[in-house]
């Protein structure tokens, strides 16, 4: 049974064209990339298939569900979404930053219990800020306010998680932490992965979804898809690969 | 401080302050004048000033705060500003506007201008609302320049009616819109009002905690955006409403006290709305003891007074953050 899925989708922003006919099959245990450059529409592609947008022309499935006939909680109970950007006007403390992220499991009255909060302090050391639960979230660094991110999507529990860069601001020991962790799932979560860093993908994802200018998606094993030639054309960059001790890596050849 | 300590001592110092200004005034009373008047065994005119005057104004310029503080402490969230103010969406602008044509034509029995600020605040509510809310698409930028900028409309209508006003009415007019308690005629509505939405805003608290994490993470947690926001929006507008009827305009009470309320370390909702209702109570009831006493018999109108604390505390505040 898939998580999710979507089947001939189109989506078009002021006349750009970021998907056309794209049908997309994510099941229990794969890892997912999605790549390509800037503004090619990884970050709206990824909002619809959280639900948070309209769609336009054809379908998204959440286990099997259409995403038009779930409820926002319903979605929310399934599928979490780790966003490029976190907005904070507000005081208050990381711990209860990453508490609202048991909110989709609780009653409107309900307050959490002793369990959640096991469950938000376990994530915080997933992330590596194990003492920072009384901290001001106002007074975190880039990195350390994505990794809060991180534990709050950890919490929310979903079979399906989308993660939008993840490892932006992180640095070089972080995003491999993070990707570690969070891709060495038990083969009952999908991850869905969108990455700048191709070499990433290689290590940490078994699927990948290309998205060039013209929307005509390629997808398929990172194996089969990732070669230098499918990377430059969608960079419209040279980029070459390299292997080393049986792992590839590509990098990009300056003009 | 825990978040209940704080709270169990912002009530019992409200009910102690609450007694406490039942001494004072132009007429200095003893305990035992207080005491039996409020048992209802004292038969002098000494009772009346308790019962009738005091008793009813102290309870009015309380509920008169705490909805202000609660209706900030939610006008904050909706328009995602730790600063906003209950009257930024033109609530009490409208409420203004509609009492002094009401002391233009001549009104002035207190129900009818009570009854037209209401009419006004609504007016003004439903304007923004509908201005502000087009295909669904309500950020709260949208909605706070919206707000805003009728705010100012009203801000002129205002100015223009103090314009043309016959000078035997401007005293009156000036009073209710720098906050007057001494119209208030309704404290039972005033705290009816207040407690409903207490309880309302409880049922709302959690999902505050959501929502001000922003809104597009609020929505990947399973929160319906569109109908918090005109929950939230309606609350708050008809808890500002309210107070508005009781006092006219009272600045800084409702930005000032969540904002205090946060700094203390109060940040999640459940107990920051409770909070902020007894701090803002707490606020107005000390401004309207010391406007009605400092200079007795003369009063002062309490946004005065309000303001006075509000204005230092306020940069005070300021200067304390950009220095973190």
């Amino acid at each position: 049974m898939s998580l999710l899925s979507c089947n001939k989708l189109d989506i078009k922003i002021a006349e750009k064209q970021i998907c056309h006919n794209l049908s997309l099959t994510i099941n229990p245990g794969e890892n997912w990339a999605i790549l390509g450059m800037n503004g090619c529409g990884k970050t709206t592609l990824l909002h619809h298939l959280a639900g948070l947008l309209p769609v336009q022309a054809g379908e998204i499935q959440v286990n099997e569900t259409n995403i038009e006939q779930l409820s926002r909680r319903q979605i929310a109970q399934q599928l979490s979404l780790l966003l490029q950007h976190q907005e904070d006007y507000f005081p208050g403390t990381v711990l209860e930053a990453v508490l609202v992220g048991r909110h989709p499991h609780l009653k409107s009255w309900q307050w959490e219990t002793d369990s959640d909060k096991q469950l938000a302090l376990e994530a915080l050391q997933l992330v590596g800020l194990n003492d920072f639960a009384d901290r001001a979230i106002l007074t975190l660094s880039g990195g350390e306010r994505q990794r809060v991110a991180l534990a709050t999507l950890l919490v929310q529990q979903t079979a399906i998680r989308l993660l939008d860069e993840p490892v932006n601001h992180l640095d070089i020991h972080h995003q491999h932490e993070v990707m570690k962790m969070i891709s060495s799932n038990n083969n009952q979560v999908a991850n869905v992965f969108v990455l700048h860093d191709v070499n990433l993908a290689v290590r940490y994802c078994d699927h990948v979804l290309l998205m060039p200018e013209n929307g005509e998606t390629i997808q398929g094993s990172c194996d089969k898809i990732l070669t230098p030639e499918n990377l430059s054309a969608l960079y419209q960059h040279p980029i070459r690969e390299i292997t080393h001790q049986q792992q590839r890596w590509f990098i990009a050849d300056s003009h | 401080m825990r978040p209940l300590a704080f709270i169990t001592v912002l009530a019992l110092l409200s009910i102690v302050l609450i007694i406490s200004s039942l001494f004072m005034g132009s007429i200095p009373l003893s305990w035992k004048t207080v005491w039996l008047s409020l048992l209802g065994s004292n038969t002098e005119t000494s009772s009346m000033i308790v019962t009738e005057l005091r008793l009813p104004r102290a309870l009015a310029a309380f509920a008169t705060g705490a909805l202000l503080a609660q209706a900030g402490a939610l006008m904050q969230v909706l328009v995602r500003n730790p600063l906003a103010d209950p009257y930024i969406l033109g609530v009490s602008g409208g409420a203004a506007t509609a009492v002094l044509i009401g002391m233009l034509l001549g009104f002035t029995s207190a129900f009818g201008l009570t009854s037209l600020a209401f009419i006004g605040a609504l007016v003004a509510m439903f304007l923004v609302f509908v201005l502000a809310h087009q295909k669904g698409n309500w950020t709260p930028t949208r909605l706070l320049l919206t707000g805003v900028v009728i705010a100012a409309g009203w801000g002129a209508a205002i100015s223009l009616i103090l314009t043309i006003s016959p000078s035997n009415n401007l005293h009156g007019m000036l009073f209710w819109l720098m906050g007057d308690l001494s119209y208030s005629n309704s404290v039972s509505f005033a705290f009816t009002a207040l407690i409903i939405g207490l309880i309302l805003s409880m049922l709302l608290s959690s999902q505050l905690n959501v929502l001000i994490r922003g809104d597009k993470l609020a929505a990947t947690l399973g929160i319906n955006l569109k109908q918090l926001h005109i929950k939230i929006y309606i609350l708050a507008s008809l808890l500002t409403a309210a107070a508005v009827v009781q006092a006219g305009s009272i600045g800084f009470v409702g930005f000032i006290v969540p904002h205090l309320i946060r700094l203390a370390g109060i940040t999640d909702h459940r107990y920051l709305l409770p909070a902020a209702t007894l701090g803002g109570g707490l606020l107005v009831l000390v401004a309207d003891t010391a406007a009605r006493t400092l200079i007795a018999p003369q009063q002062l109108p309490v946004g005065i007074i309000t303001a006075l604390i509000g204005i230092p505390l306020f940069l005070y505040l300021l200067q304390r953050e950009a220095k973190q």
